[in-house]
């Protein structure tokens, strides 16, 4: 599978660059209390234009700082970043984040908060509020704009944020474990409900995620990570039908894919049976 | 499609609620406390053969306090303006010097040593050399109610300033967001819970500074008239003075109590004030 994914991006390259590359990139922190502590490790892939890509690895492999180095908020030690066709050394002008922790301005109503974009980029609110009233009701928040958001639960707190990134209907949408916190009914729901939002326009999308059944329902593409340093261990792309069923992870053809990211996992010393 | 889950946290009827957690009890448990105290306080200086110059009864400080009305209203005057300016200019400096030590590492390491240094000085051993430098008159008040009340404002409003959760902060950079916008959008709003905070505190601490550079030296407000008061064993004025003076402070303190109320409804103290009031 890994030969297949090698060519797909070869044709890729052939038809069109590719939306975001990311070549020999390698993050190391240091501050003067600690020791330096090399996050990711000449990393390279590149991602095309609407495909979903998800990153699984076990916690502390450098996922999340993978993430922000192609955000564009935190620089690279070394390697690039090109999106397009422009390296990025500061936030893509036409990004959508949405993080593990829902970051909700609590002083904004739930209509405010996913106006959040128009509002720094000095754009025209009341062209906007449509849409934001519009991607709420795709959430099922319809009636919900004038509620704070400590009045919503966690999942539609979460929605809430999907909805402020997706504003700008971004052209790469990158989202960092944002359905970690939920408890597993309402993560299956957000699993559902990203699907269907992203095959409506088909955003690129690069999605963090230490769970590999949700990595592999979601994703055109499953990267996994090494411990730190983190390091690419498997490229592997999944060749399901879509829409895909919440059913559809009992099947063996699921199952396989499941098997083989576990299989990666295992190579590493982890996920040890007796 | 998930149905929408009924919004937690929106008011049930007053009528489920259980005795005692009503929105009338906030002010009735307070109202009771004061009167029961009140009473014994009565009581114990009518039969409890204790002289009315060492604990003159509630009645008799507020028959002097009603007497006394048009003088003890021309001095708080003079004590409200002191500690109002003073309080004013502790923010109208505290809030600005805090946001800088924030952003500014190079102010934090000049100033900050120094302003603690500075908060460690009790107010009242420097009331006299202000009162040098300053003169007898409001100013010297003002200033030693604004030396006595700044720092509680400007430490919230660094700490203030400091917890704003640094996903909302990376969300507004990654919309293109300038360090202003961050300021005014994300830190701002989420240190205000913070900065009321030092606010409240800095509001009783204003009432004192001004009472206690009225000691020292002046001619004229409540501090003055206690003091005169004292010096001819008036004991009933001297507690017609506390108890304008305790009036003047709770009305300053709940003045601020309801400007944070406007200001900061969405924040958790805020609601869980509202959920007891309406007996969640």
């Amino acid at each position: 599978m890994r030969t297949k994914g090698h060519a797909r991006s070869e044709l890729a390259a052939v038809v069109a660059e590719p939306f975001v590359r990311i070549v020999g990139v390698e993050k190391v922190f240091s501050s003067r209390t600690r020791a330096a502590l090399k996050a990711v490790d000449n990393v390279s892939f590149e991602i095309a234009s609407g495909e979903f890509v998800s990153i699984v690895g076990p916690s502390g492999c450098g996922k999340s700082t993978l993430m922000m180095l192609v955000s564009g908020l935190i620089p690279a030690t070394r390697g690039e970043i090109v999106i397009e066709t422009s390296r990025v050394n500061r936030p893509y002008a036409n990004l959508g984040i949405v993080f593990q922790r829902d970051a909700l301005l609590e002083w904004r109503t739930v209509l405010d908060n996913v106006l959040l974009q128009a509002d720094i980029r000095h754009l025209d609110r009341t062209k906007f509020t449509p849409t934001a009233v519009d991607l709420l009701a795709r959430t099922g928040l319809a009636g919900f704009e004038k509620y704070y958001p400590w009045e919503l639960s966690g999942g539609m707190r979460q929605r809430v944020a999907i909805c402020r990134a997706l504003l700008g209907n971004p052209s790469l949408l990158l989202m960092d474990e944002p359905f970690g916190a939920l408890d597993a009914m309402t993560r299956e729901q957000m699993n559902l409900d990203l699907q269907r939002i992203w095959l409506q326009d088909r955003k690129t999308v690069l999605f963090i995620t230490h769970s590999i059944s949700e990595a592999v329902f979601l994703s055109d593409r499953v990267i996994v990570m090494s411990p730190r340093p983190g390091r690419i261990a498997a490229d592997i792309t999944i060749d399901l039908p879509r829409p895909r069923k919440l059913s559809m992870r009992e099947e063996s053809s699921f199952g396989r894919y499941v098997a083989k990211i576990r299989e990666t996992f295992q190579s590493f010393g982890l996920l040890k049976e007796d | 499609m998930a149905t929408p889950a009924v919004p937690i946290g929106s008011p049930g009827p007053a009528e489920l609620a259980p005795l005692g957690t009503r929105a009338s009890s906030s002010y009735l448990y307070p109202l009771i406390a004061t009167v029961v105290l009140f009473a014994i306080w009565e009581l114990a200086t009518r039969f409890g053969n204790i002289s009315p110059l060492i604990l003159p009864a509630p009645s008799k400080i507020l028959t002097t306090a009603i007497d006394h009305f048009p003088v003890l209203l021309r001095m708080s005057a003079v004590t409200a303006y002191e500690f109002v300016l003073g309080f004013l200019l502790a923010a109208a400096i505290g809030l600005p010097l805090g946001a800088l030590i924030v952003y500014s590492r190079p102010i934090e390491m000049t100033f900050y040593p120094m302003l603690v240094a500075f908060q460690t000085i009790p107010k009242a051993a420097i009331a006299p050399i202000l009162i040098v430098w300053l003169g007898t008159g409001i100013m010297s008040k003002v200033l030693i109610a604004f030396a006595i009340s700044f720092f509680p404002i400007m430490v919230d409003t660094i700490i203030g300033l400091r917890s704003s959760q640094p996903e909302t902060v990376y969300l507004v950079r990654s919309m293109g967001g300038t360090p202003y916008q961050v300021f005014r959008h994300v830190r701002f709003p989420n240190a205000l819970p913070a900065i009321f905070g030092g606010l409240k505190v800095a509001s009783t601490l204003a009432v004192i500074g001004a009472i206690v550079g009225e000691f020292v030296s002046s001619d004229t407000g409540l501090g003055y008239l206690l003091l005169v008061a004292n010096g001819e064993l008036d004991t009933r004025l001297v507690f017609a003075c506390v108890l304008v003076l305790t009036l003047l402070g709770l009305a300053f303190f709940f003045a601020i109590e309801a400007m944070e109320k406007v200001c900061v409804r969405w924040h958790v103290s805020a609601r869980q004030a509202e959920a007891a009031a309406s007996g969640e």
